[in-house]
């Protein structure tokens, strides 16, 4: 039987980052993973991520995953792919399917991090074909290049519902609609009005009655519930779709923490059953820890440090480190976790209906239930301020822990402050150049350079663009609304690319000057996006 | 004694539901009246339901309807989800073919 | 609108392997190899993998991890792969799925009525 000191099951955010974490300190590491390729989900995340610098914010989801993978190479981790573990116990031996043959694994220390699986919701005709989950969209279009349908209802308004409708928009297929049974939007704001305003209706307290079609699926009939989810006859709303998609959360995958004999309990807040685990993710059998959505549903984001505190205090038990400089690592780690906790989406504040920001803004319920900001209430926000030539408008409403718009503005423009959930703030003393960096940088895509005085009559406003066609300067077409209702004419002036805004592209469009704090998203005369 | 392990409630007789027709357990086609009449059957935990109907026992092996089955019978019991243990963990966790089951490798496997 | 994505706007264009002729129930149709089987087929516009061994309902892709197993069909012989998962190789001969067999539930029937004789 093959001893390491390490083994690692999983190989995605937390898993790469424990084992980068305790082979930089010496120990020998193998981590398993199911999977043909690592990275676990992070290579189906095409979107920029929140956080701050040291959350590797703004950068994409596949870029993290490329970074942690050299890293792993560097620091001599051995990744085992196409390593299915099929048990794992107590006295820490690790069963493995590789090939044709079972293998066992003896290693010191344990870290779990097998991530989580898809909640599901059962309806009529739940079982046909089309009707499928939003890791399986983002798993065909993101990593196989193929569309999942074309036209596609997604049910679910957690972030995850919200960035797999706007992927689906990215690789040219139509969302007829999100629906959630929910009575407000789960996910951040910012992602619901991306969606929202290329006009992807919203239908929250809303839920499937049935998936319509004999082999496949050809439609779908949603209702609106009360209180207590039931079905209001007559609110009946039917869609031809061929694709349904579920985004209806996550459960940790926790079956061999249970096997192994970790105490485990069943906790809401965590999304299900969970190992109970000490402050560096150690469980209650001593050497086995567990990172990640495993231990408790979160993001990417904390996934990774959560794997970075599991990985030292593994090091740690097999006295690779000592107790200080375990805690002089883990300090630094959790403080940039608790970074990430904290705001309008921290874990206490789930569930809950906060009306007012921190700094005491009401919260837009139009955002939380139609997934946009009103043109009245849009001003409300200490970064949206009108002032003469060219100037950032940031939309951006609610306590979420990002910041690299403060990082991107050379220029000092905008200050979000000490405490990364703050609002973003747009002062009037720094001079704005134009340059376009915030827009590109913003994770959730809430900030537009507006410059109402372009010329007598027309302002022009510049917007994130991470479509295809990349519409050509000078053509023509309609400006939508955040609603993603038409409101005027545009025309193109000019679409920007560069390196540093990594695959966005900045569009300009000229519209008369009273639209200028209307005008939200382009659509090219002839074109499928926001159609 | 709490409800879970109750055996002698009276759950009173099993009222059909619309749905009961419904598919929950995917793989083994287990319909949502079936573990409802399980339920009422004196079947009070996830491992019997398990047993009883192979809720769980297919190729997925409970990946997607643990928590459905789990919901439904909390529900005909009248208790929280959280206060029913989930059924035993055990290997192989993921689908595997017996010949592979029984082979048991040689040698050192991943650095070979 | 076709399935295959020819140029993202963000990831650019797809990285696949070589083209690869293979069959769907006897059916010649290209794909890539490597890539999954259930996304070759996708790519054709096959929607239905397997019919279900006791209600005989179609079933395709659900969560196409190779978790949900809804996808599996007979590969090269083999009942039970999960197309998801199983990277297309050059000249595979992929069936869909009745119940655990490959021939359509009638003709099992048939079969087994012949046999108990």
């Amino acid at each position: 039987m093959k001893r390491y000191d390490l083994i690692v099951i999983g190989a995605g955010p937390s898993g790469l980052s424990a084992a980068i974490e305790a082979a930089k300190r010496g120990l020998h590491v193998a981590v398993f993973d199911e999977n043909g390729k690592p990275g676990g989900q992070l290579f189906k995340q095409i979107h920029k991520f929140f956080g701050s610098r040291e959350h590797k914010a703004k950068l994409r989801g596949f870029t993290i995953g490329r970074q942690l993978l050299a890293e792993a190479d560097a620091a001599g981790v051995e990744v085992v792919l196409n390593a299915v573990v099929i048990g794992l116990y107590l006295d820490k031996e690790v069963v493995v399917r590789l090939g044709d043959e079972i293998r066992h694994y003896k290693a010191d220390a344990i870290i779990a991090a097998t991530g989580a699986s898809e909640n599901m919701v059962t309806f009529e005709g739940w079982t046909l074909p089309g009707v499928i989950g939003a890791g399986a969209a983002q798993t065909m279009m993101n990593l196989h290049g193929v569309r999942p349908g074309r036209r596609i209802l997604m049910l679910g308004s957690g972030n995850v519902g919200l960035v797999v409708s706007f992927q689906l928009l990215q690789c040219g297929c139509e969302v007829a609609a999100l629906v959630d049974a929910a009575p407000r939007i789960g996910g951040y704001g910012v992602h619901a009005a991306k969606v929202a305003r290329t006009g992807v209706p919203f239908y929250l307290s809303h839920t499937i009655v049935k998936a319509e079609g004999e082999d496949h699926v050809t439609g779908v009939t949603i209702a609106r519930v009360d209180e207590k989810f039931q079905f209001i006859p007559g609110t009946e709303k039917h869609f031809d779709v061929d694709t349904i998609c579920l985004a209806v959360g996550l459960s940790p995958m926790s079956q061999l923490l249970k096997m192994a004999g970790c105490r485990m309990e069943d906790n809401p807040k965590k999304g299900g059953q969970v190992p109970i685990c000490d402050s560096y993710g150690e469980t209650s059998v001593p050497g086995i820890f567990a990172a990640g959505d495993v231990s408790g549903i979160e993001e990417a984001s904390s996934a990774m440090i959560e794997g970075r505190i599991a990985g030292a205090a593994a090091a740690c038990r097999l006295g690779f480190i000592t107790r200080e400089e375990l805690e002089e690592a883990s300090s630094a780690y959790r403080a940039s976790l608790s970074q990430l906790r904290q705001g309008m989406f921290a874990p206490e504040n789930r569930g809950k209906l906060l009306e007012k920001t921190e700094e005491g803004v009401d919260i837009s319920m139009n955002l939380l239930q139609k997934g946009y900001l009103l043109d009245e209430e849009v001003e409300k926000y200490p970064g949206v301020t009108r002032r003469k030539g060219i100037h950032p408008v940031i939309e951006c409403s609610q306590n979420i822990p990002c910041n690299p718009c403060q990082d991107a503005c050379a220029k000092g423009c905008i200050q979000v402050g000490k405490k990364i959930t703050s609002l973003p703030v747009v002062d009037g003393e720094h001079p704005c150049i134009g340059c376009g960096m915030c827009v590109a940088s913003c994770s959730g895509q809430a900030i537009f350079l507006l410059n109402e005085d372009y010329d007598e009559t027309s302002a022009t406003v510049t917007l994130p663009w991470e479509f295809l066609p990349v519409p050509e300067k000078g053509a023509r077409g309609t400006a939508l609304g955040r609603n993603g209702e038409p409101v005027c004419e545009a025309e193109v002036l000019e679409v920007k690319t560069a390196k540093a805004f990594d695959q966005t592209r900045l569009l300009t469009m000229r519209v008369p000057k009273e639209y200028a704090m209307k005008a939200r998203f382009f659509r090219a005369a002839e074109s499928g996006v926001g159609a | 004694m709490n409800q879970v392990n109750d055996r002698s409630r009276d759950l009173g007789p099993m009222v059909p539901q619309p749905d009961d027709d419904r598919i929950i357990c995917r793989c083994e086609e287990i319909t949502k009246g079936e573990i409802r009449q399980a339920v009422h059957d004196g079947m009070f935990t996830l491992t019997e339901i398990r047993r009883y109907l192979r809720t769980g026992m297919g190729l997925c092996q409970g990946q997607t309807c643990a928590k459905l089955v789990k919901g439904i019978v909390a529900r005909e019991l009248g208790v929280s989800p959280a206060e029913l243990e989930p059924a035993t963990s055990r290997a192989p966790v993921r689908p595997i073919e017996m010949r592979v089951f029984a082979k048991e490798g040689k040698g050192d496997g991943a650095d070979e | 609108m076709k399935a295959r994505i020819d140029q993202h706007p963000i990831l650019g264009k797809p990285e696949k392997g070589r083209p690869v002729v293979f069959t769907y129930n006897g059916q010649e149709l290209t794909g890539y190899e490597g890539e999954p089987v259930a996304a070759a087929l996708k790519a054709a516009g096959v929607m239905v993998h397997r019919y279900t061994k006791k209600q005989h309902k179609p079933r395709g892709i659900f969560c196409a991890i190779g978790r949900c197993t809804d996808c599996v069909m007979i590969v090269d012989g083999k009942p039970n792969i999960r197309t998801c998962i199983t990277p297309l190789r050059e000249g595979m001969e992929v069936q869909t799925q009745y119940g655990v067999g490959g021939k359509p539930f009638a003709e099992q029937e048939a079969a087994e009525r012949k046999g108990s004789l």
